[in-house]
Formats: structure tokens, sequence, C-alpha cells
């Protein structure tokens, strides 16, 4: 397992804040000090002692609402990049194993899904679908599981080719097998950066949804949304806009250190021994 | 043209190169543990007069490729020179720091790799390549540079040395680039050429004349040369003296005549006596296991024939071994057996019934019965399972084995291998090369085969591991009536194994029958070739090799 001494510095510092977010998260109706729609003081209060960030457009706490936004975001993003990487790396490794008419079929089909902006697309399909968090879960998952199936694909293809798992072919197993006891452990480190990487885009992709209003829906709280009932304070020297944007840009960081101190530990694929 | 170097200081007083209590350490990071300091090379102190051919000799690990690169100041892979002095031409070249080297290296040293296909760049012709560091030295001007390339190439004996240089690499075969490379380093005469492993990832056939044409070269040029290898053969044709290693540290040096003849280190005596394999040859059967009728193969949907009208037998608890030159189809012919090439005419009868042309049709006792082997155990193992799953797993899948009664077998199995039980729970990354293709043996096993294909199985194996997993392999056919078809190109290892050999040549099965009868005469001219071709541990084995021959190798 990991061990705690020699994690770079970055790294630890992009762990300490992931993980705090992540506690904000889990924790926002413990930690928050006053309710997500509550109107608790004047409108684009400057921080003070009750309002530790100032109020947003509405009078709100902005505090509040950005503790309760990491919750939605994260959420959304978190469970859109599960759906996108269980549908894609299983695609992409069935694709890479089974070949032939499958793996054309499949790839022209993502081929096709991709040739269209992402953001057009989602903008077009959340425009018709209702704005709930599922369809926003399911859009944005099955867009970015083209990008994780074209990586899976690609990384399986390369181990497909190697003795052990024709070894594996030789003695019968079945796709099931092969797909995930021969390669999908080899295949694990490539696709956990990547994973990193795509969290990162999802929360940007929702963040930019929500900023066009076919996000998440007011009065539910996220970072995208929040920017944008925010942002006409700017013109007036007002940051609460700015916040959480920062927030976006900070965690985005954070995972990423993560995601690339997690690829360094283990793009050797020479000990079986896990020492990351 | 190919005038002696011009050799520096008092020539004769003191020797060329001069390596004193030489000590070399890297640093490696085993997975889990703090980074340890290891040392390669121990206090290893040589000689080597001008003109003269030294050959260093050695399993891997041995430190003999890392002492070979110490007169270029080079360290591969981070190793670090932290002892001893290399004199060359009479003066400490590591004292002079990277300047002093890079006058030195391609001009006084040069250096020719063990795999010449990687070593040349591929995007330049090759001229541009050998002739570069003459150039770029000042020794001489670019057209006295490549009049010198062309008779080098000559003396080389390479095909059309006119214009051979005006092609890319990957437009020449296999032997004639390591020629190519041989005359790279002698082009800017330099004094000391240090060749590593020249002629060992080619086919014997191929091997004997680039051995020849570096033989004469050196004999020519009177170039020194540090000759290193791990077969005691190559290196008895072309050294005067033979300096054996073994961990980093000197086993035995002396004159070649003394060290392959009359060896006085324990070691040094078996790796002379590492061919010895004795092997009682079984009569036919009536009813053979494996009947291979008419087979013929092709790739790309029938475009490119690999095997043409095959027809093989091997009996049961025997050995067939199938012997030629890479892409003579020796390893098609496997795929066509395990239905991995499902071949487009002819049949594969296996124990009194006929196999399935295509791996999905075959039912899971005739995968079971016929097993697998690989040469390179590394990539035929899941770097990501323990020795245990590897071994557990066929006895699951097979058998239904699980728990106790698993582990149990997985134990037996381990001891069958000469492995304790120990072992199950290390992953491949932590075995020697002997033991990872020791657990693949007992992967095959574990299916109780009736038979197993051996792919080149030792030819990535020093001798005496390799001759250790031979043995083993005896071994295990004795205990389980099991029968092997064994794919080689090295005919030593077939006299000492086969009770059948089939030769082949570009797909064709050219001689076959009992080893007895295919291995005495008369010989057809590629049976001959390739018997010519083994390397012996006699001196003067080369000459008569080369003169006797009767077809030219396919490499040349």
């Amino acid at each position: 397992m990991l061990s705690v001494k020699g994690i770079p510095a970055g790294a630890a510092l992009g762990l300490v804040m992931t993980a705090l977010f992540l506690f904000a998260a889990v924790f926002a109706p413990v930690i928050a000090p006053y309710g997500m729609g509550e109107i608790v003081g004047g409108v684009w209060e400057p921080a003070s002692e009750n309002f530790w960030l100032g109020t947003d457009n509405l009078g709100r706490d902005l505090l509040s609402r950005m503790i309760y936004g990491a919750r939605t975001t994260i959420l959304i993003a978190a469970l859109a990049t599960a759906l996108s990487f269980g549908l894609g790396s299983v695609l992409g490794f069935l694709a890479a194993v089974v070949g032939g008419w499958l793996d054309t079929g499949l790839s022209r089909f993502v081929d096709l899904l991709m040739a269209i902006p992402t953001l057009i697309f989602g903008l077009v399909v959340l425009s018709v679908l209702p704005s709930t968090v599922l369809t926003l879960i399911l859009v944005m998952g099955i867009l970015d599981a083209t990008r994780v199936y074209r990586l899976a694909r690609a990384v399986a293809a390369d181990i497909n080719v190697m003795d052990f798992v024709e070894a594996a072919k030789l003695r019968g197993e079945g796709s099931g097998w092969i797909i995930f006891r021969e390669i999908l452990p080899n295949a694990l480190s490539p696709l956990v950066s990547e994973l990193g990487l795509r969290f990162i885009y999802a929360v940007l992709f929702l963040s930019a949804l929500s900023f066009l209003g076919l996000g998440v829906q007011p009065p539910e709280a996220d970072w995208g949304g929040m920017v944008k009932e925010n942002k006409e304070g700017i013109v007036f020297g007002i940051p609460a806009a700015l916040i959480p944007a920062a927030a976006i840009s900070v965690l985005a960081i954070s995972v990423n250190l993560v995601a690339d101190w997690i690829l360094n530990r283990t793009s050797s694929l020479k000990g079986g021994r896990g020492h990351a | 043209m190919l005038d002696r170097p011009a050799s520096r200081p008092a020539a004769g007083a003191a020797p060329l190169l001069d390596i004193r209590n030489l000590r070399i350490e890297a640093t490696s990071y085993p997975p889990g543990e703090p980074p340890r300091t290891v040392t390669i090379v121990d206090d290893v102190s040589l000689t080597l007069e001008q003109g003269k051919v030294l050959g260093l000799i050695g399993e891997s690990g041995a430190g003999k490729s890392t002492i070979g690169l110490s007169p270029l100041g080079y360290g591969r892979g981070g190793a670090r020179i932290v002892g001893g002095e290399v004199r060359l031409n009479g003066r400490d070249i590591l004292e002079e720091g990277p300047k002093g080297f890079r006058r030195l290296r391609g001009r006084e040293v040069t250096y020719v790799a063990q795999s010449a296909a990687a070593a040349f760049n591929p995007a330049h012709k090759l001229m541009d390549q050998v002739v570069e560091a003459t150039i770029r030295h000042g020794v001489m001007g670019r057209a006295d540079a490549e009049k010198r390339a062309v008779a080098l190439f000559r003396k080389l004996s390479l095909p059309d040395p006119e214009r051979i240089g005006e092609r890319f690499p990957h437009q020449v075969s296999g032997g004639q680039l390591q020629r190519v490379m041989t005359a790279m380093a002698l082009c800017p005469k330099p004094d000391l050429i240090v060749f590593d492993e020249p002629t060992t990832a080619l086919d014997v056939t191929t091997q004997i004349d680039v051995l020849a044409a570096i033989k004469e070269a050196i004999r020519d040029t009177g170039v020194a040369a540090l000759y290193i290898t791990h077969d005691l053969a190559v290196v008895a044709q072309v050294a005067d003296r033979i300096m054996v290693l073994r961990h980093g540290k000197l086993v035995e040096e002396g004159d070649t005549g003394q060290v392959i003849h009359r060896p006085h280190e324990a070691y040094t005596q078996a790796l002379v006596a590492a061919h010895d394999l004795q092997h009682q040859e079984k009569p036919p059967q009536a009813e053979p296991l494996l009947t291979v009728k008419n087979v013929t193969a092709a790739y790309g949907g029938g475009a490119v024939k690999v095997l043409k009208n095959v027809s093989v037998a091997l009996c049961a608890g025997q050995t067939l071994a199938v012997v030629g030159e890479s892409g003579s189809g020796k390893s098609t012919l496997a795929r066509a057996i395990t239905g991995l090439l499902p071949p487009q005419s002819g049949t594969v009868r296996f124990a009194g019934r006929e196999l399935p042309a295509r791996l999905v049709d075959r039912k899971k006792d005739d995968l079971r019965e016929l097993q697998m082997i690989y040469q390179m155990a590394d990539v035929a193992m899941n770097p990501r399972q323990t020795v245990g799953t590897i071994i557990g797993r066929p006895l699951e899948f097979y058998f239904g084995l699980r728990g106790a009664e698993r582990e149990r077998r997985v134990t037996e199995l381990l001891e069958k291998i000469e492995l304790n039980r120990g072992f199950a729970n290390r992953y491949p990354a932590e075995l020697s090369g002997g033991q990872k293709q020791r657990v693949a043996i007992a992967r095959a096993l574990a299916a109780k085969p009736k038979l197993i294909i051996c792919d080149e199985v030792t030819s990535a194996l020093d001798p005496l591991v390799a001759n250790g997993i031979l043995k083993l392999l005896l071994g295990l056919q004795a205990e389980e009536q099991v029968a092997y078809l064994f794919i080689t190109h090295d005919l030593a290892t077939v006299r000492g194994i086969a009770d059948a050999i089939a030769v082949m040549l570009r797909g064709e099965v050219v001689r076959y029958g009992p080893k007895s009868q295919v291995l005495s005469p008369p010989f057809d001219a590629y049976t001959d070739l390739l018997l010519r071709s083994v390397p012996e541990m006699e001196q003067g084995w080369l000459e008569q090799a080369i003169a006797g021959r009767r077809m030219q190798s396919a490499g040349n």
C-alpha cells in the first residue's frame, strides 16, 4: 500500500485539498453555517464575521452555498465519471478482445459521437430532455465514455497480443476472465490516471452547462450556477463570482496532482507487488 | 587502405588497455524497500596487448558488458565506476572527464552492439552512419572516409560493397547489418573495439559468416578487441585469451586453449560441459499421439504461405524436435497445431481423434491435453498474478480444484519443478529467468497434458540455466509420460533431448525421421549447413566449417 512517507510535496498538497473538498461535500448539512436557500442578509454583502465569504445576489450566505455546491458538483461529476469508466472500459476491452465486426461497429459509433462537439451535443440533448440530476449524469457519462473507450481499447489491444493472454486463450478461458483477470489489472495504471483527468473534465463540463443554464437548476447550488448568478457583481467590483470559479480550478489542480503522482507510482509493469 | 592503427605512445612497452582493480556500482530500487547499492563489478583487472582479442565470458549479470563498456568511460543504466583505473594508451581515461570521453569514444575505442537493428538509426542511410564518427573526429575527410568504408564492406564480404551504403537499415538482413556495424567500428581506425554479443541474436547459419568476417577484419587491421559473449564455443573461435566472470568477479583467466580444454575452476568446467546432455533415443510406436498430415497454412488470408504441405508425427512420451532458422515456419507449425492459426488444408490428429481446425471449436479436453510453453517466460505470465494463481488457475479451470486441495497440488507442482512452496506468493518480476521458465513448465504440467509444445524454451536463457531446464524437462517426461514438440534453432540441444527430428526450411520439412537417422550422413545440403554451423568448442573449427560447407546461408 501507499506509504505516508515519501509523498512529494505537490501530491501531499493535492491530497489535502481533495480531502477537504470531499469532507465539505459529505458533511455539507453539518458544517454549513446556514441553509442552502436561506436568505440571511443583504444583497452582495462583503465578508464579515457572520458571513465569512459575504452573501450572494439574493442575500444568501455564500460559504453555505459553496459547501452545498461542492456536494452537488462533486456528486454529479463523480457519478458521471464512474458511468463513463464502467461503460467505456468494458466496451473498449470487449472490442479489443473480440475484434472483428463488434470492434468495427463500436469504434465507428464512438467516432460518430466524438465527431459532434461535446458541449453542443450536450446542450441539444439537455434542451430536449428534462433537466434532472439523472439526465445530467447519463448525458455526461455517455459522452465521456467515448474518450475512455478509445483509451481502454488502445491499452487492451497492446496487452491482448501478449503471450500470457494467448496462454489464457489456449487454456480455453472465456472473454470475462480475459478481460477482468488478465487485461484489467495490467491496464489499471493508465486508466486510473485518466480517471482523475476525466473527473476534472466532468466538473468543468457540468460547470459550463450550469453556467449556460442547462445544468443544475436553481435553487440547487452548484459552482457553475453560482458563477452565473453572481457574474453581474463583477462589474461593481464584487468578488462573489470569483469564489466558486476559484474553487473549480483549485479542485481541478488538486485532483490532477494526485492523479499524476498515482501514475508515476504505478506506471511500471515490472512489479506485480502493488507498490502504489 | 586498411592500414594498422596509428598508435600513439611507444607501443610494446605498455599494454594498450590496462584495467586495474575496477569496481562498478549501481543503485537498485527494489519494490517496497529502500534503494540499495549493488556492486556489479568487484575488483577486476585485465590487460590487453595491441592486436590481441580478449574474450569476456559469463552468464547474464556477470558484469561482462559493464566491464566491456568501461574503456569507453560509459556506465549503462546508472552504473558508476567507483574505483580502480582504466588505462588506455598509457593514460587513465577516468581522470579526463566528459571532455576526454568525447575525444575517446568513436575514435580510439569503438563499440559493436548486440542488436545492430536497434542500434542503427532507421531514418539515415547506412553510409552516413558508418562514416559519421570518422568525419566528426577529423580522422579523414568525407571522400576518404567513404572510400575506406567501401573497402571495409568488401573486407567483411558484404554483397555489393559499392552501393550497400546507399541503403537504409531495414533494407539489409540482420547478419549484414551486424557486419555494417563492424565496418562502422573499424572505420575511424580505432585502437580497440568492444564487441558486445555481436552474434547472439543471429541464426546459427548467419552467425558463422559474421564471426568469420569479424575475425578476418580484426586480423587484417591489427586492432585489439574485447569480445563479450555467453557462448564459450563462439569466443573460442576469435579470442587469444579468455576471462571467465561470475557475479562481477574474475573466476579464471587464461589462453583460449587452456580455458576450453583444461579449465581449472569448477564453474568453468561446468560451462565447458554445459552441452553434454545424454539422451537414449526411443523407438517409434505404431500408433503416434500426434499426426500432422499435409498441413498448409498462411497469413494474411492466404497471401503469404508459411507452411507448405507439412507432415510429421509424434509418439506418446517422446520428443520431436523441429529445427530451422527464423522464418522457417517452425513456430507457425505450433500455431497450426494449437488452432491459433487454422490451417488452409490438412489435418491434425491427436490422441486418436481429429482436432477441429479452429481454437474456438475445440473441446476443453482437447485444450487441456495440449499445452504450450513459450520462449519468453517474462511475457508468458501475467505480471499481476502470483505464481500460486498462475499455476493454480489450470487446476481450477480444468479440474475444479479449490481451496486447500488446490493449494496442496500447487505445492506438489512447485516441488516437481524444484522450487519450494514459498514461491507461490511471489510475482513473476521477483523470479530469475530460469525460475520463470520453471513456473511456466509447472503451469503446463498442471493440466496433466499428453503433449507440451516447447517454443524455443531455452534460447533466452544462459547455458547453465538452460541445461537445468532441459534436464528438468527430460526428468518430467520420464515421470509423466508427456510428449514434447520441441521447437528450436539449436542443434546442440536437439542432440541431447530428441527422439525424432524434423528439419524445416522456408515452410517445408526438408528432412524428417528418428534422430539417429537424421543426424547421420548422407546429408542434404541444408541439414549439412545447419550441422556445420553449430559452433564447436575447438580452436580452428570456424575455418574448417567455412571451407567445408556446400551451401550459402540465407542471411548472405
